[in-house]
């Protein structure tokens, strides 16, 4: 008998459908109300870090260059203090096969998914993971297929996710297009559970082994360059797998001082689900609106339990604004001749700004570069800003309103990131978590505060400041 | 009238906006949930007809015809004179840094 293809009975099916298409059970993971083995989530992919290495690089991915951003970091240290102005290296991860760093994730992913016999695999992504998905199907000989939020309803679309689905085409995958809403994941688990393909989810733990050979590049390159490791390494904050990867490569590499700083485009207002804020968006991913939501909640995720967890490896987290990031993409252009994608620019614009705090014999590493091309690029994004009646305008930076006006700063003395208030994130975590079971236990306790990135005592704090507050 | 077996692009109402329960805000509310997707025609159709395509993974899948020759049209956008405002901002204040 043919299954009822409606919308509650697909998302009644949700977890047999994901059960299957990720060729594990997560429940065997769980360790009662609020805890879960996150570490044996980790260790069951399989493979070491050599072992990822050695899988990506099969596939053109990975071994990407550092490269020392010299002229950036002289003009950083025109405004900083006096023996301020660490050194800005970038790692170059437009050179993966697909152009960003997703290729790590998908690499693997892929890979597992042949190794299981799948036929072909599936994301849920309007970012650059689609075109990684789909390279590497293209490489290991899987079917894709690729499912965006990408339209308004009015059928505008964003001309940075047309252009991602333009490439994942080209590569050979299907593309199904939809407007707003998170009813994407009932489309997309109807095609799951249809065609039989593995979930190559950004949140499954293969995604996430897949960037630690990321981390693990970044410290040993530098120590290689500069006889030390990095002061700090700045990663985007979107789902929190560049974070979560990066981290872990880092600390396997033997760098265990190393700072971990996430960056985010502020887009503080705009609502994610809205179909009028969607194309008042200048950048569509890298955001607040994935960012804030996956650090303090990793588990709205299209897998039962994340393995990209932001917080547990978060040291601090920075904003930008859209205009500081526009500015900083013609920056490396201009002054370093490397043309690259703006979203994948977030974390430079932070490390500009950064640098000024740290001293000028440290190194920060800005962990990414994507690649750039029409739509994805600052003209057309700027253009489409002005189309949708965003003020772009020459000013100080903390004058954006997200949506309304788009601020670019009058001097790169104005970039200046902003402290989000990972506290509040950390006490958010902890509340959903007592919505779970009032009365956690002590494995949850100690659970918590390795979420957190704090101690038992922080968490037994917030608990109490919580209930005290009901 | 296209033929069966060209490349075309459908698109459908997944949801009609009174079937949709998700937690939405009230402007995605009023909308439908639309999708898109390309494929090989199964069968003879005119624009704006009911179709059945197969997709490029062998997918079946069915919607309005709305192009029979799908392309991409987006671009570098328009002139963006403040783009060559930073530069010259950046020419400006790396002048004297050796």
């Amino acid at each position: 008998m043919a299954l009822e293809k409606d919308y509650d009975s697909v998302m009644g099916r949700s977890n047999m459908i994901q059960k299957k298409a990720l060729g594990m059970d997560y429940d065997k993971y769980e360790l009662g109300s609020i805890s879960f083995d996150f570490e044996k989530l980790m260790a069951d992919v399989g493979y070491s870090v050599e072992d990822c290495a050695k899988i990506e690089a099969e596939t053109a991915v990975g071994n990407t260059p550092l490269i020392e951003l010299r002229n950036i970091t002289k003009l950083a240290g025109k405004y900083a203090e006096p023996g301020k102005g660490a050194r800005i290296f970038i790692k170059d991860e437009m050179c993966n096969a697909s152009g960003s760093f997703k290729a790590r994730r998908a690499a693997i992913a892929v890979h597992e998914a042949k190794k299981l016999g799948y036929k072909g695999v599936m994301a849920a992504t309007s970012g650059n993971f689609g075109a990684a998905v789909a390279s590497q199907a293209a490489m290991q000989g899987l079917k894709c297929i690729i499912v965006q939020e990408c339209y308004d309803s009015k059928g505008i679309g964003q001309p940075e996710i047309i252009e991602k689905a333009r490439a994942c085409e080209a590569l050979g995958a299907e593309v199904i297009q939809l407007t707003v809403g998170p009813e994407l994941f009932y489309k997309f688990l109807e095609v799951l559970e249809e065609t039989g393909y593995f979930n190559a989810s950004l949140y499954s733990p293969y995604g996430i082994a897949g960037v630690e050979t990321l981390g693990w590049e970044i410290a040993n390159q530098t120590k290689a360059r500069t006889g030390k490791f990095p002061a700090a390494v700045v990663c985007t904050q979107a789902g929190g797998g560049m974070i979560t990867g990066t981290a872990r490569g880092i600390k396997k590499a033997g760098a265990t001082k190393t700072k971990i700083i996430g960056a985010s485009i502020d887009l503080f207002g705009l609502h994610m689900a809205s179909d009028e804020d969607f194309n008042k968006k200048s950048c569509t991913t890298g955001h607040t609106g994935f960012g804030i939501p996956h650090a303090s909640n990793p588990d709205i995720s299209d897998t039962p339990r994340s393995a990209a967890r932001a917080l547990r490896y978060m040291d601090r987290y920075v904003t930008v604004t859209q205009g500081e990031v526009m500015f900083t993409t013609e920056m490396l252009a201009n002054l370093e001749g490397l043309e690259r994608g703006p979203a994948g620019n977030t974390c430079l614009a932070a490390a500009f700004s950064l640098a000024q705090e740290f001293p000028k014999d440290e190194i920060i590493v800005v962990a990414e570069t994507e690649y750039t091309g029409a739509g994805k690029h600052i003209q057309p994004q700027l253009s489409f800003a002005r189309d949708n009646g965003i003020e772009i305008r020459f000013g100080d930076p903390s004058e954006d309103i997200p949506g309304t006006n788009l601020i670019l700063p009058s001097s790169p003395k104005l970039i200046k990131c902003k402290d989000a208030d990972i506290t509040h994130m950390r006490e958010s975590l902890i509340k959903r978590a007592l919505k779970k079971n009032a009365h956690p236990t002590k494995e949850d306790i100690s659970f918590l505060a390795a979420e957190t990135n704090t101690d038992e005592g922080f968490v037994k704090e917030t608990i109490k400041k919580l209930l005290n507050s009901c | 009238m296209a033929k069966k077996g060209e490349y075309v692009r459908i698109h459908r109402v997944v949801l009609k906006a009174d079937e949709r329960t998700a937690k939405l805000p009230l402007d995605t509310k009023k909308c439908d949930l639309e999708m898109w997707t390309k494929g090989f025609l199964l069968e003879d159709a005119e624009i704006g007809d009911m179709a059945e395509i197969e997709t490029v993974v062998g997918r079946k899948e069915f919607g309005k015809l709305i192009d029979d020759a799908p392309n991409y049209t987006h671009s570098y956008g328009n002139s963006i004179p403040e783009i060559i405002e930073i530069d010259n901002i950046l020419r400006k204040e790396m002048g004297g840094i050796e």
